[in-house]
């Protein structure tokens, strides 16, 4: 079970421009880095983020290796009515894992 | 053992290209992206430092200031040193606010970002950046 750190305001006025911060504790190991017995080590990288606002998408992100390790990102959405953020991330070897919101609009 | 041959042979390790990307995949790389539309300078905001200390995690923020939010489709974010070219895709959806989103990524050495905007109507915009990394992302 990865960690999260997932910054969303609880409330917001219908209309405004929330800014969502999520971070995903994962070492997204890049499969260039030699390991201790001369090996290179697995790839392990968080592929594919989606955050979607009551089903439907703000943002879907595709990343790669070059992604620091704990990925983190900062982008908004629009409060249009009340309901739930869901936040899904998906990665190598099966994994994947999801996170909820709730939001009220007033 | 003939000195000539082995001697040529080292050179020719030392020519061997690293184990990184260059101009030319980031400008695959790219083209995959923009599906082979033109590459035009503006519109699109690169942030980063221009000094990089850390190249293990270096804040970027890509946004394009502007233009209305449902003008951008996809942002995305390439490099030229790196192993891979890649570095991120972003997707807008139609509940996104402002085409905008930072995050965290890793520089193995000095080198040029590139950040490339598709918008709606298909054009193609991006924004170089020539950034200094005094310490590297470890890649070994």
């Amino acid at each position: 079970m990865a960690r999260t750190l997932i910054t969303a305001p609880s409330s917001a006025r219908r209309g405004e421009a929330i800014t969502l911060r999520v971070l995903l504790q994962h070492p997204m190991e890049s499969g260039f880095r030699v390991g201790a017995d001369g090996r290179l080590l697995a790839r392990d990288i968080v592929r594919r983020f989606s955050c979607s606002y009551n089903g439907e998408r703000v943002v879907a992100v595709e990343l790669f290796p070059a992604v620091a390790a704990n990925p983190y990102l900062e982008f908004s959405a629009l409060a249009l009515d009340s309901g739930t953020l869901d936040f899904v991330w998906e990665g190598d070897h099966g994994f994947q894992h999801r996170e909820q919101r709730t939001i009220s609009v007033t | 053992m003939k000195r000539r041959p082995v001697l040529l042979t080292a050179a020719g390790v030392a020519l061997l290209p690293p184990a990184r990307a260059t101009p030319e995949a980031m400008a695959s790389a790219i083209r995959s992206f923009t599906g082979g539309a033109p590459l035009r300078e503006g519109k699109v905001q690169l942030d980063v430092a221009p000094l990089v200390d850390n190249g293990n995690t270096v804040p970027v923020t890509l946004s394009v200031p502007g233009a209305p939010p449902a003008e951008v489709a996809a942002l995305a974010l390439f490099n030229e040193r790196n192993p891979l070219s890649d570095v991120l895709r972003v997707d807008f959806g139609p509940r996104a606010a402002a085409r905008s989103v930072s995050t965290r990524i890793r520089l193995a050495t000095s080198q040029q970002l590139v950040a490339v905007a598709r918008l709606a109507d298909g054009s193609c915009w991006s924004q170089r950046v020539e950034v200094v990394v005094t310490l590297a992302a470890c890649i070994e």
